[in-house]
Protein backbone atom coordinates (compact mmCIF):
# COMPACT_ATOMS: atom_id res chain seq x y z
CA UNK A 1 0.00 0.00 0.00
CA UNK A 2 1.27 3.91 -1.01
CA UNK A 3 1.85 5.48 2.15
CA UNK A 4 0.16 8.83 2.23
CA UNK A 5 -2.34 7.97 -0.26
CA UNK A 6 -4.69 11.01 0.23
CA UNK A 7 -2.16 13.85 0.44
CA UNK A 8 -0.62 12.94 -2.64
CA UNK A 9 -3.48 12.28 -4.59
CA UNK A 10 -4.74 15.97 -3.69
CA UNK A 11 -1.10 16.91 -3.63
CA UNK A 12 -1.06 16.31 -7.07
CA UNK A 13 -3.84 18.33 -7.98
CA UNK A 14 -2.47 21.10 -6.09
CA UNK A 15 1.05 21.64 -7.06
CA UNK A 16 0.54 22.81 -10.39
CA UNK A 17 -2.09 25.20 -8.93
CA UNK A 18 0.49 26.58 -6.26
CA UNK A 19 2.65 27.34 -9.25
CA UNK A 20 0.15 28.70 -11.67
CA UNK A 21 -0.53 31.00 -8.37
CA UNK A 22 2.68 31.63 -7.84
CA UNK A 23 3.49 32.71 -11.62
CA UNK A 24 0.13 34.85 -11.35
CA UNK A 25 1.36 36.86 -8.18
CA UNK A 26 4.66 37.70 -10.15
CA UNK A 27 2.97 38.92 -13.38
CA UNK A 28 0.23 40.25 -11.43
CA UNK A 29 2.73 42.20 -9.23
CA UNK A 30 2.06 45.58 -11.36
CA UNK A 31 -1.94 45.76 -10.23
CA UNK A 32 -2.39 44.63 -6.84
CA UNK A 33 -0.32 43.05 -4.36
CA UNK A 34 2.74 40.72 -5.08
CA UNK A 35 5.62 40.93 -7.13
CA UNK A 36 8.99 39.22 -7.47
CA UNK A 37 9.56 38.45 -3.99
CA UNK A 38 5.91 36.74 -3.09
CA UNK A 39 5.97 34.89 -5.53
CA UNK A 40 9.48 33.45 -5.72
CA UNK A 41 8.26 31.92 -1.84
CA UNK A 42 4.84 30.58 -3.27
CA UNK A 43 6.93 28.83 -5.98
CA UNK A 44 9.37 27.18 -3.48
CA UNK A 45 6.88 26.32 -1.08
CA UNK A 46 5.27 24.51 -4.07
CA UNK A 47 8.65 22.76 -4.10
CA UNK A 48 8.68 22.24 -0.81
CA UNK A 49 5.50 20.75 -0.97
CA UNK A 50 6.12 18.50 -3.84
CA UNK A 51 9.49 16.83 -1.51
CA UNK A 52 7.45 16.39 1.43
CA UNK A 53 4.82 14.43 -0.17
CA UNK A 54 6.65 12.32 -3.08
CA UNK A 55 9.85 12.27 -0.76
CA UNK A 56 13.48 13.76 -0.96
CA UNK A 57 14.68 11.63 -3.91
CA UNK A 58 12.11 11.95 -6.18
CA UNK A 59 12.02 15.52 -5.90
CA UNK A 60 15.54 15.90 -6.53
CA UNK A 61 15.44 14.16 -9.59
CA UNK A 62 12.79 16.63 -10.68
CA UNK A 63 14.23 19.83 -9.21
CA UNK A 64 18.47 18.99 -9.54
CA UNK A 65 20.09 20.58 -7.01
CA UNK A 66 22.66 22.15 -9.57
CA UNK A 67 20.07 23.35 -12.09
CA UNK A 68 18.53 24.94 -9.22
CA UNK A 69 22.16 26.54 -8.15
CA UNK A 70 22.75 27.65 -11.57
CA UNK A 71 19.11 29.78 -11.49
CA UNK A 72 20.20 30.99 -7.55
CA UNK A 73 22.99 33.03 -9.81
CA UNK A 74 20.66 33.64 -13.05
CA UNK A 75 18.10 35.95 -10.93
CA UNK A 76 21.11 37.87 -9.25
CA UNK A 77 22.44 38.39 -13.06
CA UNK A 78 19.38 39.24 -14.37
CA UNK A 79 18.43 42.22 -12.27
CA UNK A 80 22.56 43.38 -12.80
CA UNK A 81 22.29 42.93 -16.81
CA UNK A 82 18.84 45.19 -16.64
CA UNK A 83 21.29 47.89 -15.03
CA UNK A 84 24.59 47.46 -17.39
CA UNK A 85 22.28 47.18 -20.12
CA UNK A 86 20.46 50.81 -19.12
CA UNK A 87 23.84 51.85 -18.55
CA UNK A 88 24.83 50.77 -22.37
CA UNK A 89 21.95 52.69 -23.42
CA UNK A 90 23.04 55.76 -22.37
CA UNK A 91 21.53 55.91 -19.16
CA UNK A 92 22.36 55.30 -15.49
CA UNK A 93 22.53 52.24 -13.92
CA UNK A 94 19.08 50.81 -13.39
CA UNK A 95 17.39 53.51 -14.89
CA UNK A 96 14.95 51.93 -17.06
CA UNK A 97 13.24 54.86 -18.84
CA UNK A 98 15.87 54.80 -21.70
CA UNK A 99 15.45 50.52 -22.19
CA UNK A 100 12.58 51.48 -24.85
CA UNK A 101 11.47 53.50 -27.20
CA UNK A 102 9.48 55.38 -24.63
CA UNK A 103 10.10 56.17 -20.79
CA UNK A 104 6.87 54.20 -19.45
CA UNK A 105 7.42 51.27 -21.59
CA UNK A 106 10.72 51.48 -20.54
CA UNK A 107 9.62 51.41 -17.10
CA UNK A 108 6.86 48.39 -17.55
CA UNK A 109 10.38 46.19 -19.42
CA UNK A 110 12.39 47.02 -16.65
CA UNK A 111 10.28 46.40 -13.81
CA UNK A 112 9.00 43.18 -15.97
CA UNK A 113 12.88 41.99 -15.54
CA UNK A 114 14.06 42.95 -12.70
CA UNK A 115 10.76 41.42 -10.46
CA UNK A 116 11.62 38.22 -12.58
CA UNK A 117 15.04 38.31 -11.82
CA UNK A 118 13.67 38.56 -7.60
CA UNK A 119 11.50 35.52 -8.41
CA UNK A 120 13.66 33.06 -10.00
CA UNK A 121 16.34 33.54 -7.49
CA UNK A 122 13.83 33.57 -4.01
CA UNK A 123 12.47 30.01 -5.76
CA UNK A 124 15.51 28.41 -6.20
CA UNK A 125 16.75 29.73 -2.76
CA UNK A 126 14.04 28.65 -0.63
CA UNK A 127 14.21 25.29 -2.69
CA UNK A 128 17.89 24.85 -2.48
CA UNK A 129 17.68 25.68 1.33
CA UNK A 130 15.46 23.13 1.90
CA UNK A 131 16.83 20.67 0.05
CA UNK A 132 20.23 20.79 2.10
CA UNK A 133 18.72 20.89 5.33
CA UNK A 134 16.41 17.70 4.36
CA UNK A 135 19.41 16.09 3.28
CA UNK A 136 21.65 16.30 6.11
CA UNK A 137 21.81 12.92 7.21
CA UNK A 138 23.64 11.96 10.61
CA UNK A 139 25.36 9.03 11.68
CA UNK A 140 23.74 6.02 13.01
CA UNK A 141 25.39 5.98 16.44
CA UNK A 142 23.31 9.15 17.03
CA UNK A 143 20.66 9.51 20.05
CA UNK B 1 -5.26 60.82 28.07
CA UNK B 2 -7.23 60.76 24.25
CA UNK B 3 -3.43 61.92 22.83
CA UNK B 4 -2.07 59.41 24.43
CA UNK B 5 -5.00 56.89 23.03
CA UNK B 6 -2.48 57.48 19.60
CA UNK B 7 0.54 55.79 21.33
CA UNK B 8 -1.36 52.06 22.28
CA UNK B 9 -0.28 50.76 19.16
CA UNK B 10 3.57 51.61 19.73
CA UNK B 11 3.37 50.73 22.94
CA UNK B 12 2.09 47.50 22.40
CA UNK B 13 4.70 46.72 19.37
CA UNK B 14 7.07 47.90 22.14
CA UNK B 15 6.40 45.21 24.67
CA UNK B 16 6.30 42.48 22.03
CA UNK B 17 9.85 44.05 20.97
CA UNK B 18 10.80 43.33 24.94
CA UNK B 19 9.14 40.05 25.13
CA UNK B 20 11.26 39.22 21.89
CA UNK B 21 14.06 40.66 23.23
CA UNK B 22 14.45 38.96 26.79
CA UNK B 23 13.85 35.52 24.58
CA UNK B 24 17.11 35.96 22.91
CA UNK B 25 19.20 37.41 25.91
CA UNK B 26 17.60 34.70 28.84
CA UNK B 27 16.95 31.46 27.37
CA UNK B 28 20.21 29.02 26.70
CA UNK B 29 18.42 27.20 23.81
CA UNK B 30 19.78 28.05 20.73
CA UNK B 31 16.76 27.56 18.88
CA UNK B 32 14.99 29.89 21.10
CA UNK B 33 16.77 32.26 20.38
CA UNK B 34 16.47 31.98 16.53
CA UNK B 35 12.53 32.33 17.69
CA UNK B 36 12.84 35.66 20.01
CA UNK B 37 14.30 37.38 17.05
CA UNK B 38 11.52 36.37 14.66
CA UNK B 39 9.65 38.00 17.00
CA UNK B 40 12.20 40.57 17.61
CA UNK B 41 11.85 41.36 13.68
CA UNK B 42 8.42 41.15 13.13
CA UNK B 43 7.79 43.79 15.83
CA UNK B 44 10.11 46.37 14.35
CA UNK B 45 8.45 45.97 11.04
CA UNK B 46 4.57 46.24 12.54
CA UNK B 47 6.31 49.19 14.65
CA UNK B 48 7.47 50.35 11.08
CA UNK B 49 4.01 49.67 9.07
CA UNK B 50 2.03 51.60 11.76
CA UNK B 51 3.74 54.54 11.81
CA UNK B 52 2.66 54.25 7.38
CA UNK B 53 -0.67 54.64 8.13
CA UNK B 54 -2.52 57.40 7.24
CA UNK B 55 -6.01 58.09 9.14
CA UNK B 56 -9.09 57.58 6.22
CA UNK B 57 -6.39 55.99 4.07
CA UNK B 58 -6.19 52.72 1.91
CA UNK B 59 -3.64 50.19 0.66
CA UNK B 60 -1.34 52.01 -1.86
CA UNK B 61 -2.34 50.82 -5.01
CA UNK B 62 -3.74 53.52 -7.16
CA UNK B 63 -7.25 53.77 -8.41
CA UNK B 64 -9.90 55.63 -10.26
CA UNK B 65 -11.69 57.86 -6.77
CA UNK B 66 -9.57 57.08 -4.28
CA UNK B 67 -7.80 60.58 -2.70
CA UNK B 68 -5.58 59.30 0.14
CA UNK B 69 -3.38 56.50 0.33
CA UNK B 70 -1.67 55.07 3.36
CA UNK B 71 2.20 55.80 3.12
CA UNK B 72 3.96 53.49 0.78
CA UNK B 73 7.75 53.78 1.93
CA UNK B 74 7.90 52.00 5.12
CA UNK B 75 6.12 49.35 2.89
CA UNK B 76 8.96 48.66 0.95
CA UNK B 77 11.94 48.82 3.47
CA UNK B 78 9.85 46.30 5.70
CA UNK B 79 9.43 44.02 2.47
CA UNK B 80 13.46 44.47 2.20
CA UNK B 81 13.62 44.04 6.64
CA UNK B 82 11.40 40.46 5.97
CA UNK B 83 13.58 39.09 3.28
CA UNK B 84 17.16 39.82 5.44
CA UNK B 85 14.88 38.86 8.67
CA UNK B 86 14.27 35.51 6.58
CA UNK B 87 17.80 35.32 5.27
CA UNK B 88 19.80 35.23 8.47
CA UNK B 89 17.25 32.98 9.93
CA UNK B 90 18.15 30.63 7.38
CA UNK B 91 22.14 31.05 7.87
CA UNK B 92 21.15 30.53 12.21
CA UNK B 93 19.40 27.82 11.77
CA UNK B 94 22.35 26.08 9.84
CA UNK B 95 24.71 27.21 11.61
CA UNK B 96 22.51 26.07 14.57
CA UNK B 97 22.46 21.95 12.72
CA UNK B 98 26.50 21.93 12.66
CA UNK B 99 26.78 23.40 16.66
CA UNK B 100 25.19 20.30 17.37
CA UNK B 101 26.71 18.17 15.34
CA UNK B 102 29.79 19.49 16.49
CA UNK B 103 29.00 20.32 20.36
CA UNK B 104 26.77 17.64 20.60
CA UNK B 105 24.24 19.66 22.46
CA UNK B 106 22.47 23.46 21.32
CA UNK B 107 22.27 24.44 24.68
CA UNK B 108 24.03 27.33 25.24
CA UNK B 109 25.56 26.77 28.70
CA UNK B 110 26.56 23.70 27.89
CA UNK B 111 28.40 24.86 25.20
CA UNK B 112 30.54 26.94 27.22
CA UNK B 113 31.23 23.88 29.95
CA UNK B 114 32.99 22.05 26.69
CA UNK B 115 34.96 25.09 26.07
CA UNK B 116 35.82 25.29 29.30
CA UNK B 117 36.47 21.57 29.96
CA UNK B 118 39.05 21.35 27.92
CA UNK B 119 41.08 24.12 29.29
CA UNK B 120 43.20 26.79 27.70
CA UNK B 121 44.48 26.07 24.60
CA UNK B 122 42.57 23.01 23.73
CA UNK B 123 41.28 23.05 20.18
CA UNK B 124 37.54 21.71 18.69
CA UNK B 125 37.87 18.90 16.87
CA UNK B 126 36.55 20.11 13.78
CA UNK B 127 33.56 18.15 11.68
CA UNK B 128 35.32 16.15 9.12
CA UNK B 129 33.49 14.69 5.89
CA UNK B 130 34.71 11.33 4.85
CA UNK B 131 35.58 12.26 1.90
CA UNK B 132 38.54 14.89 3.35
CA UNK B 133 39.12 12.32 6.31
CA UNK B 134 42.34 11.88 4.59
CA UNK B 135 43.73 15.27 5.38
CA UNK B 136 43.96 14.79 8.90
CA UNK B 137 42.84 17.74 10.99
CA UNK B 138 45.93 19.85 12.81
CA UNK B 139 43.91 18.38 16.10
CA UNK B 140 43.97 14.95 15.57
CA UNK B 141 48.14 15.17 17.27
CA UNK B 142 46.05 17.21 20.12
CA UNK B 143 43.92 14.74 20.80
CA UNK B 144 46.43 11.86 22.09
CA UNK B 145 47.15 14.09 25.09
CA UNK B 146 43.87 13.93 26.21
CA UNK B 147 42.29 10.59 27.48
CA UNK B 148 39.33 10.65 25.56
CA UNK B 149 37.58 7.95 23.45
CA UNK B 150 36.51 8.49 19.95
CA UNK B 151 32.83 8.74 19.29
CA UNK B 152 33.04 6.99 16.16
CA UNK B 153 35.57 4.77 14.05
CA UNK B 154 38.55 6.94 13.30
CA UNK B 155 38.57 6.81 9.45
CA UNK B 156 41.93 8.72 9.24
CA UNK B 157 43.49 6.11 11.42
CA UNK B 158 46.14 8.26 11.99
CA UNK B 159 46.60 7.99 16.06
CA UNK C 1 -9.79 49.54 16.50
CA UNK C 2 -11.63 46.13 17.88
CA UNK C 3 -9.96 44.17 15.88
CA UNK C 4 -6.63 45.95 16.33
CA UNK C 5 -7.06 45.02 20.15
CA UNK C 6 -8.00 41.82 20.03
CA UNK C 7 -5.29 41.08 17.52
CA UNK C 8 -2.65 43.08 20.04
CA UNK C 9 -4.06 41.02 22.79
CA UNK C 10 -3.66 37.50 20.61
CA UNK C 11 -0.21 38.47 19.56
CA UNK C 12 1.19 39.19 23.39
CA UNK C 13 -0.41 36.25 24.70
CA UNK C 14 1.17 33.87 21.32
CA UNK C 15 4.92 36.13 22.43
CA UNK C 16 4.31 35.24 26.24
CA UNK C 17 3.72 31.65 25.67
CA UNK C 18 6.28 31.07 22.94
CA UNK C 19 8.89 32.17 25.78
CA UNK C 20 7.88 29.77 28.33
CA UNK C 21 7.38 26.49 26.46
CA UNK C 22 9.65 23.81 26.94
CA UNK C 23 8.70 21.94 23.85
CA UNK C 24 10.60 23.33 21.22
CA UNK C 25 8.10 22.11 18.48
CA UNK C 26 5.35 23.85 20.06
CA UNK C 27 7.32 27.12 20.44
CA UNK C 28 8.07 26.84 16.85
CA UNK C 29 4.84 26.69 15.70
CA UNK C 30 2.95 29.07 17.41
CA UNK C 31 6.05 31.16 16.34
CA UNK C 32 4.15 30.71 12.75
CA UNK C 33 0.73 31.54 14.24
CA UNK C 34 2.09 34.32 15.46
CA UNK C 35 3.32 35.18 11.85
CA UNK C 36 -0.11 34.66 10.45
CA UNK C 37 -1.79 37.33 13.00
CA UNK C 38 1.16 39.62 12.26
CA UNK C 39 0.12 39.66 9.15
CA UNK C 40 -3.82 40.29 9.86
CA UNK C 41 -2.41 42.87 11.65
CA UNK C 42 -0.34 44.53 8.64
CA UNK C 43 -3.89 43.82 6.60
CA UNK C 44 -5.55 45.64 8.70
CA UNK C 45 -2.73 48.68 8.77
CA UNK C 46 -3.44 48.76 4.59
CA UNK C 47 0.36 47.03 3.51
CA UNK C 48 -1.16 44.24 2.03
CA UNK C 49 2.16 43.92 0.42
CA UNK C 50 3.88 43.56 3.14
CA UNK C 51 1.20 41.18 4.77
CA UNK C 52 1.39 38.77 1.58
CA UNK C 53 5.38 38.65 2.09
CA UNK C 54 4.82 37.86 6.01
CA UNK C 55 2.43 35.25 5.43
CA UNK C 56 4.24 33.53 3.02
CA UNK C 57 7.74 33.76 4.49
CA UNK C 58 6.68 33.83 8.14
CA UNK C 59 4.37 30.77 8.61
CA UNK C 60 5.61 29.03 5.60
CA UNK C 61 9.61 28.95 5.10
CA UNK C 62 10.43 30.45 8.17
CA UNK C 63 8.54 27.43 10.30
CA UNK C 64 9.77 25.12 7.72
CA UNK C 65 12.77 25.35 8.48
CA UNK C 66 12.82 25.49 11.95
CA UNK C 67 10.81 21.96 11.68
CA UNK C 68 13.61 21.02 9.96
CA UNK C 69 16.39 22.11 12.58
CA UNK C 70 14.25 20.00 15.41
CA UNK C 71 14.25 17.34 13.52
CA UNK C 72 18.02 17.75 12.91
CA UNK C 73 18.98 18.95 16.35
CA UNK C 74 16.90 18.19 19.82
CA UNK C 75 12.55 18.50 20.37
CA UNK C 76 13.02 19.83 24.01
CA UNK C 77 14.33 22.71 26.01
CA UNK C 78 16.61 21.85 28.74
CA UNK C 79 14.71 22.83 32.10
CA UNK C 80 18.26 22.61 34.02
CA UNK C 81 19.65 26.11 32.38
CA UNK C 82 16.46 27.97 32.72
CA UNK C 83 17.22 29.36 36.30
CA UNK C 84 15.43 32.91 36.48
CA UNK C 85 17.68 35.74 35.52
CA UNK C 86 16.60 38.98 37.23
CA UNK C 87 19.45 40.94 35.09
CA UNK C 88 18.02 40.42 32.13
CA UNK C 89 14.37 41.22 32.79
CA UNK C 90 15.66 44.39 34.48
CA UNK C 91 17.53 45.29 31.06
CA UNK C 92 14.52 44.33 29.39
CA UNK C 93 11.78 46.72 31.41
CA UNK C 94 14.35 49.55 31.66
CA UNK C 95 15.12 49.36 27.33
CA UNK C 96 11.28 49.15 27.12
CA UNK C 97 10.70 52.10 29.49
CA UNK C 98 13.35 54.46 27.89
CA UNK C 99 11.38 53.56 24.12
CA UNK C 100 8.04 54.20 25.42
CA UNK C 101 9.32 58.03 26.73
CA UNK C 102 11.09 57.95 22.80
CA UNK C 103 7.52 57.59 21.91
CA UNK C 104 6.07 60.48 23.76
CA UNK C 105 6.96 63.03 21.13
CA UNK C 106 6.42 60.70 18.57
CA UNK C 107 3.49 61.87 15.62
CA UNK C 108 0.05 59.95 16.98
CA UNK C 109 -0.89 56.59 14.95
CA UNK C 110 -3.18 57.54 11.47
CA UNK C 111 -1.94 61.52 11.38
CA UNK C 112 -2.15 62.81 8.32
CA UNK C 113 0.15 65.49 9.14
CA UNK C 114 3.09 63.45 10.40
CA UNK C 115 6.69 64.10 9.05
CA UNK C 116 6.82 61.16 7.40
CA UNK C 117 4.42 61.51 4.89
CA UNK C 118 5.17 64.81 3.60
CA UNK C 119 8.79 64.34 1.98
CA UNK C 120 9.06 61.69 -0.80
CA UNK C 121 6.05 60.08 -0.39
CA UNK C 122 3.83 62.41 -2.25
CA UNK C 123 6.32 62.95 -5.14
CA UNK C 124 5.68 58.71 -4.66
CA UNK C 125 1.91 58.27 -4.94
CA UNK C 126 1.25 61.43 -7.42
CA UNK C 127 4.34 60.54 -9.94
CA UNK C 128 3.93 57.21 -10.09
CA UNK C 129 0.69 56.54 -12.37
CA UNK C 130 2.07 59.41 -14.24
CA UNK C 131 5.98 58.40 -14.86
CA UNK C 132 5.68 54.41 -14.30
CA UNK C 133 2.35 53.50 -14.88
CA UNK C 134 1.72 50.84 -12.86
CA UNK C 135 -1.15 50.93 -9.98
CA UNK C 136 1.16 49.69 -7.42
CA UNK C 137 2.62 52.08 -6.00
CA UNK C 138 4.71 49.58 -3.66
CA UNK C 139 6.09 47.93 -6.96
CA UNK C 140 6.97 50.92 -8.49
CA UNK C 141 8.95 52.25 -5.39
CA UNK C 142 10.38 49.03 -4.94
CA UNK C 143 11.61 47.99 -8.14
CA UNK C 144 12.16 51.51 -9.96
CA UNK C 145 12.16 54.54 -7.42
CA UNK C 146 14.56 52.86 -4.94
CA UNK C 147 15.50 49.72 -7.49
CA UNK C 148 19.53 49.83 -5.73
CA UNK C 149 17.72 48.67 -2.49
CA UNK C 150 16.39 45.77 -4.16
CA UNK C 151 19.54 44.71 -6.27
CA UNK C 152 21.23 45.05 -2.70
CA UNK C 153 18.52 42.43 -0.98
CA UNK C 154 18.54 40.05 -4.04
CA UNK C 155 22.37 39.47 -3.21
CA UNK C 156 21.32 39.63 0.60
CA UNK C 157 19.41 36.41 -0.03
CA UNK C 158 21.87 35.18 -2.48
CA UNK C 159 24.40 35.41 -0.07
CA UNK C 160 22.58 33.29 2.41
CA UNK C 161 22.24 30.85 0.03
CA UNK C 162 25.61 30.54 -0.56
CA UNK C 163 26.30 30.65 3.17
CA UNK C 164 23.83 27.55 3.42
CA UNK C 165 25.53 25.82 0.79
CA UNK C 166 28.87 25.90 2.57
CA UNK C 167 27.73 24.84 5.98
CA UNK C 168 25.40 22.38 4.94
CA UNK C 169 26.65 21.19 1.97
CA UNK C 170 28.66 19.19 2.36
CA UNK C 171 28.53 15.19 1.70
CA UNK C 172 26.19 13.46 3.57
CA UNK C 173 26.94 11.04 6.58
CA UNK C 174 29.28 13.28 8.25
CA UNK C 175 31.74 11.92 10.91
CA UNK C 176 30.92 13.63 14.18
CA UNK C 177 34.09 14.28 16.68
CA UNK C 178 33.11 15.39 19.53
CA UNK C 179 35.05 17.55 22.40
CA UNK C 180 34.95 15.90 25.33
CA UNK C 181 35.65 16.91 28.99
CA UNK C 182 38.53 15.98 30.55
CA UNK C 183 37.58 12.99 32.35
CA UNK C 184 36.10 11.44 29.12
CA UNK C 185 32.58 11.90 29.51
CA UNK C 186 29.92 13.67 27.17
CA UNK C 187 28.20 16.58 28.64
CA UNK C 188 24.37 15.27 27.73
CA UNK C 189 25.72 11.65 29.66
CA UNK C 190 23.84 12.36 32.73
CA UNK C 191 20.42 13.93 31.51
Amino acid sequence: MIRHVIPRAVGKLLIPLIMLFALYVQFHGDYGPGGGFQAGVIFGAGIILYALLFGLDRARRVFRPRVLQIFISLGVLLYGSVGIAAMLKGGDFLNYSVLAHDPVHGQHLGILLVELGVGITVAAVMATIFFLFAGWRREASDG
Amino acid sequence: MAELAGLIHYWVVIVLMMIGLYTVISKGNLVKKVIGLNIFQVSVIMFFVSMGKVRGGTAPIFAEGIEIYSNPVPHVLMLTAIVVAVATTAFALGLIVRIRDAYGTIEEDEIGLIETAAGPGGEIAPVEAQAEAEAGPEADSDEDSESATQAGPDAGGAS
Amino acid sequence: MVVHIVLFIFLAAVAVAVVRLRDLFAAVMLAGIFSLLSATLFTVMDAVDVAFTEAAVGAGISTILMLGTLALTVRREKPEYNRPRPLALLAVLFTGAVLVYGTLDMPRYGDPEAPIHHYMAPRFIEDSPVEIGIPNEVTSVLASYRGYDTWGETTVIFTAAIGVILLLGGSPGVRRRLRHASDGTLPGDDA
